[in-house]
């Protein structure tokens, strides 16, 4: 897969420990970005003309009412989705020109999910479904490291049957930092949890971001969040409507609603 | 292991009974290819071996008797390799044990052991020694069936003299692989033995010095068979001869031949049905599948997966059974071609009948069944590959349903929801549902074939045994007698019916197509025996002309009306003409009936006689059975009860091993369609039915609308499974028949009652075991999770 390998040789020619990255390089940038859908024959227009860019180390909270095209921004950085104009680039490199190829290289080793309703494989063990990444990433932590960051270091060999919500998501949290990822994309990751487990896993996500300086973009409807940010991105019917920067970032225990 | 991989394991055990299902049917399909390869290798390589090993001729003919020093005119022909003249005789044995009479073949072998065409293969004992007259080898069946061993003794009446022979050897011949009496169809080796006797010995008993009645030869490499038999039959026509014939015309090895070709039918038709129905299982499972995991899918491409690692891992949801149903295929088509082989043991005698397990099949069934796994699962991965991840995140959007034929208003209010919902989901997807019906109704076909043969079997005992033959013992002289035997026949004391025949060799011609055939002189088709067809109707003996067996007149190119050129090959050796009067659709052989009296005046000679059939006063059987076997005149006895009796148990033991084979495999296809049709609709619609229970509806009333759709779909396969059924059976009926015999289309109510019982039955179990977890769903859990 020739695609993959020149595509690993640039992100490997990329500084990897994140402490030789300086605090203000830029990690992703987004020019001009919007995506229209049909629905039908109706024309709904996701994303409008986004402009933005996200530097090193950053916490970035995404706000917006459902339906406000944040998930539609998420999965375009994640390199899910395709935007239908605008481009997007990761460390310069243009991902919205990238091979299908390319795409699941950069998936593999740049990008780490966390979904809303934890998408674990539920026919795996919490072990097991971090081991799904750490098999085919290239410099991942050991699995076991990765639940115990998380703070499940005894819950190994749980199914994800056994295991409460915000366990389930604390798996998927570990499995998702569990190949170092430059970039930690997190969908309403507090969305299906109620209030004391979702600050436990905004703990998490804290942590992992102060620990291993792991960009992250956490996306929620839910403002209260917004006061762990580094900073503040809102969308509303698929337009920026707010960007700001918090001068001090709170920690999740700190946080109410 | 990989974690992708732990995940496939995993989740193939969650849903084992599925798989095992998908794998059943691949293992039968392998073990019935695997089983009937081998056996079909083997019998040609056994035979091919046993032929080249024992030199077994390549043209043979028949003569009265003909003075030796043909043997170098022979040897002359052109194209002729080797030559071998023997003498042969029928004779009368009497068997110790055994209280009525048997009859043996005697063949000349040469007074010291040498070399020759049709050789022995002396199993047991040693080779005759020259100067013993009365030393004999006999052959292995009837040695083993009558107990016998070198060193025992038999009497025979050779050319109206009693001998004492003594048996000094066990010996099987390439000539006598099916060894039956000449005039029969099936093996009695208790009533029937070929004996080997020295030249010399039998040249003085049936004062043959100088001469033979049997020639074989073997043709040089690239020698034309056709020429060499024309030089033949002009060279012996003065003879006596019936003309000579090569190897596809002979008895025994038509038998193996006719048997090799039928497991061919086999290999082809059976192991295609059960890949077809693999393709369907796993195409409808592996569909299932992937629209279940549609997060899932999402989820792994989204943390890097690529869309090989994606394919590949849910193509192992199709070759991991089919995998697992090869393996245990192969193991059982090698035990199944062990114990056929063993069954064909029993019918052929060759001087070894090797087991050749081969390589090549399994890698060619293995590969078949992999690309019928692929094939099968091919439709699904590809879904699974392009589904874009962003979109497999969100669920599958709703199914659209449209107003059916059953949502008029009128006739709405009379049809319940629950039948409603059930009408609408067949509606909803007419080609599954249509293929599912059709998979279920090949299963149902399959049992109505495998059970075919044995109805058509059980008509054939019938039709040869009960209604065609009601004689209890067949007389077979040794010369054509005068009419004047009835006198001596009926003067025996115990004979309650007797009736007699003629049966004239003669080469019968329409336009450039020629058979040898001997046309049968009946005294009356209304009396011992009779004319009756494969539809068990009895068909009259016409006054003047000839009835043709329907299969004969095919061969000929005649229809009733036509006039066929007959010519004698006995006797004065007359040319004539005869009108064909009708035909015969008969099940054995191919005979051409007449009357005797017209019979005799075609041939234009007093009239002569070749056998009797009998019918005895039960109680003086066994004193009559005494004067047959001293009877000089008869060179064979053939018992009616006898023969249905080694009929019963070789051949309808053996054809109830296979269908009790099929039927253990259709029933296993059934299933394994019934059961994973119910499994996939229970996957489907767990959400929705578990829905209606929370809205208030019982177990039972949940269960009818999932199990009423399997049943209904059930129902509607039975009748289209009884039509392919019948359709399959005429198939194999018209590929298995040759010229030997005839399996008639017969059906017997008990075979479409047991296929109807048999997929019930299974509907049944399988509705059991999907009941069993649709009653155990969560009510809460299942509306929770995500669809």
């Amino acid at each position: 897969m020739p695609h993959l390998l020149y595509f690993q040789i640039i992100l490997h020619s990329l500084p990897d420990n994140p402490l030789d990255r300086g605090q203000h390089r830029e990690v992703l940038r987004i020019t001009d970005l919007s995506k229209v859908y049909m629905m039908g024959e109706v024309r709904v227009d996701a994303l409008k003309h986004i402009s933005l860019e996200f530097h090193a180390g950053e916490l970035a909270v995404l706000l917006g009412a459902s339906g406000s095209g944040k998930s539609t921004l998420l999965n375009i950085i994640g390199g899910l989705d395709l935007p239908s104009s605008g481009k997007l680039f990761f460390h310069g490199r243009e991902i919205t020109a990238a091979t299908e190829a390319e795409l699941t290289a950069y998936r593999r080793c740049s990008i780490g999910f966390v979904f809303q309703f934890y998408n674990l494989i539920s026919s795996l063990s919490a072990l097991e479904n971090v081991q799904l990444v750490t098999e085919i990433a290239d410099n991942p932590m050991n699995a076991e490291e990765a639940l115990r960051l998380v703070g499940l270091g005894d819950r190994l060999n749980h199914f994800p049957a056994q295991l409460s919500g915000g366990e389930q998501q604390r798996v998927a949290i570990a499995r998702a930092v569990a190949k170092r990822p430059e970039l930690l994309l997190c969908d309403e990751p507090t969305g299906a949890l109620d209030f004391q487990t979702g600050k436990l896993v905004l703990d998490v996500l804290e942590k992992v971001n102060r620990e291993l300086g792991t960009t992250t973009l956490v996306i929620t409807h839910n403002a209260s969040i917004a006061g762990m940010a580094d900073r503040v991105v809102r969308l509303r019917s698929g337009e920026l409507s707010e960007d700001r920067r918090n001068l001090t970032r709170l920690s999740p225990s700190e946080l109410v609603w | 292991m990989k974690a992708l991989q732990r995940k496939l394991l995993r989740e193939l055990m969650r849903l084992k009974g599925q798989m095992l299902a998908v794998a059943a049917v691949v293992a039968c399909g392998i073990s019935v290819f695997v089983s009937m390869s081998s056996v079909k290798y083997s019998l040609e390589a056994s035979r091919q071996r046993y032929y080249n090993r024992f030199r077994f001729a390549d043209v043979f003919v028949q003569v009265k008797r003909a003075p030796e020093f043909y043997r170098e005119a022979v040897s002359r022909i052109p194209g002729v390799a080797s030559v071998t003249t023997r003498i042969t005789a029928d004779v009368t044995l009497d068997v110790p044990g055994l209280d009525e009479p048997a009859s043996a073949r005697l063949v000349s072998i040469p007074d010291y052991r040498m070399p020759v065409l049709n050789d022995l293969f002396l199993k047991k004992g040693r080779y005759i020694e020259p100067g013993k007259p009365e030393e004999v080898i006999a052959s292995k069946p009837f040695l083993e069936a009558n107990h016998l061993a070198p060193g025992d003794r038999i009497s025979a009446v050779i050319n109206g003299r009693k001998r004492n022979l003594l048996i000094v050897g066990m010996g099987l011949s390439p000539e006598y692989i099916y060894e039956v009496q000449p005039g029969s169809f099936f093996p009695d080796k208790r009533r029937f033995g070929v004996f080997w006797m020295g030249r010399r010995s039998l040249e003085s008993a049936l004062d043959m010095s100088g001469a033979f009645n049997d020639l074989s030869l073997t043709l040089a490499h690239g020698a034309s068979e056709k020429d060499v038999i024309m030089r033949l039959d002009n060279l012996f026509k003065r003879y006596g001869s019936l003309g000579a014939y090569g190897r596809s015309e002979h008895l025994s090895d038509r038998f193996i031949v006719d048997e090799i070709k039928q497991v061919g039918i086999q290999i082809t038709f059976l192991p295609v049905v059960f890949l077809a129905v693999a393709v369907f299982l796993l195409n409808i499972v592996l569909r299932r599948i992937v629209a279940t995991q549609r997060d899932q899918i999402a989820v792994l491409k989204a943390i890097g997966y690529s869309n090989e690692d994606v394919g590949l891992h849910y193509l192992g949801f199709a070759l991991i059974p089919t995998a697992f149903g090869a393996v245990v295929g192969t193991l059982l088509g090698a035990w199944l071609g062990r114990g056929l082989m063993n069954i064909y043991a029993e019918f052929y005698n060759f001087a070894e009948l090797v087991y050749f397990f081969r390589f090549e099949d399994v890698a060619l069934s293995v590969l078949l069944s992999f690309a019928a796994a692929i094939f099968g699962a091919l439709g699904a991965v590809r879904s699974a590959v392009q589904l874009p991840p962003a979109e497999a995140m969100r669920p599958d959007s709703p199914v659209l349903y449209k107003p059916g034929i059953f949502d008029r208003e009128s006739l709405r209010k009379k049809i319940p929801v629950s039948l409603r919902i059930i009408v609408r989901n067949l509606e909803r997807r007419p080609w599954k549902a249509a293929l599912s019906v059709l998979m279920i109704s090949l299963s149902v076909a399959i049992l109505i074939a495998g059970r075919y043969t044995y109805d058509s079997l059980d008509r054939m005992v019938q039709v040869e045994f009960n209604e065609k033959h009601r004689e209890d013992v067949t007389l077979i002289f040794n010369n054509p007698m005068p009419p004047s035997v009835r006198f001596t026949i009926a003067s025996l004391d115990g004979v309650v019916e007797h009736e007699y025949y003629r049966e004239e060799p003669v080469k019968m011609s329409f336009g450039h197509r020629v058979r040898r055939q001997s046309i049968k002189g009946m005294e009356s088709a209304e009396g011992l025996q009779r004319l009756v067809d494969q539809s068990n109707r009895q068909i009259s003996l016409p006054s003047e002309g000839v009835l043709l067996t329907s299969t004969l007149a095919t061969l000929l190119g005649v229809k009733p009306g036509d006039t066929l050129q007959v010519d004698f090959l006995q006797g004065r050796q007359r040319h004539r003409e005869l009108l064909v009067s009708g035909t015969i659709d008969e099940i054995l052989g191919l005979s051409a009936y007449m009357n005797l009296g017209s019979l005799n005046r075609l041939a234009g000679d007093g009239g002569a006689l070749n056998a009797a059939y009998l019918r005895l006063d039960q109680t003086k059987a066994a004193k009559l059975y005494t004067t047959f076997k001293g009877m000089p005149g008869v060179s064979g006895i053939m018992m009616l009860k006898a023969m249905k009796q080694s009929f019963d148990e070789l051949i309808a033991q053996s054809m109830n091993t296979s269908t009790l084979i099929l039927t253990t495999f259709a029933c296993v296809l059934a299933f394994a369609v019934v059961y994973n049709g119910a499994r996939i609709s229970l996957s489907e619609r767990a959400r929705e039915l578990t829905s209606l229970r929370v809205l208030g509806m019982t177990k039972g009333e949940i269960s009818f609308i999932l199990l009423g759709e399997q049943a209904l779909l059930t129902m509607a396969a039975i009748p289209v499974g009884f039509l392919i059924g019948i359709a399959l059976s005429a198939l194999l009926a018209h590929a298995l028949s040759s010229e030997l015999y005839r399996l008639p289309l017969v059906f017997s109510a008990f075979n479409f009652l047991f296929a109807f019982v048999v997929i019930v039955l299974v509907s049944l179990v399988s509705a059991f075991l999907v009941r069993r977890r649709l009653t155990s769903l969560d009510l809460v859990e299942v509306l929770k999770t995500r669809e």
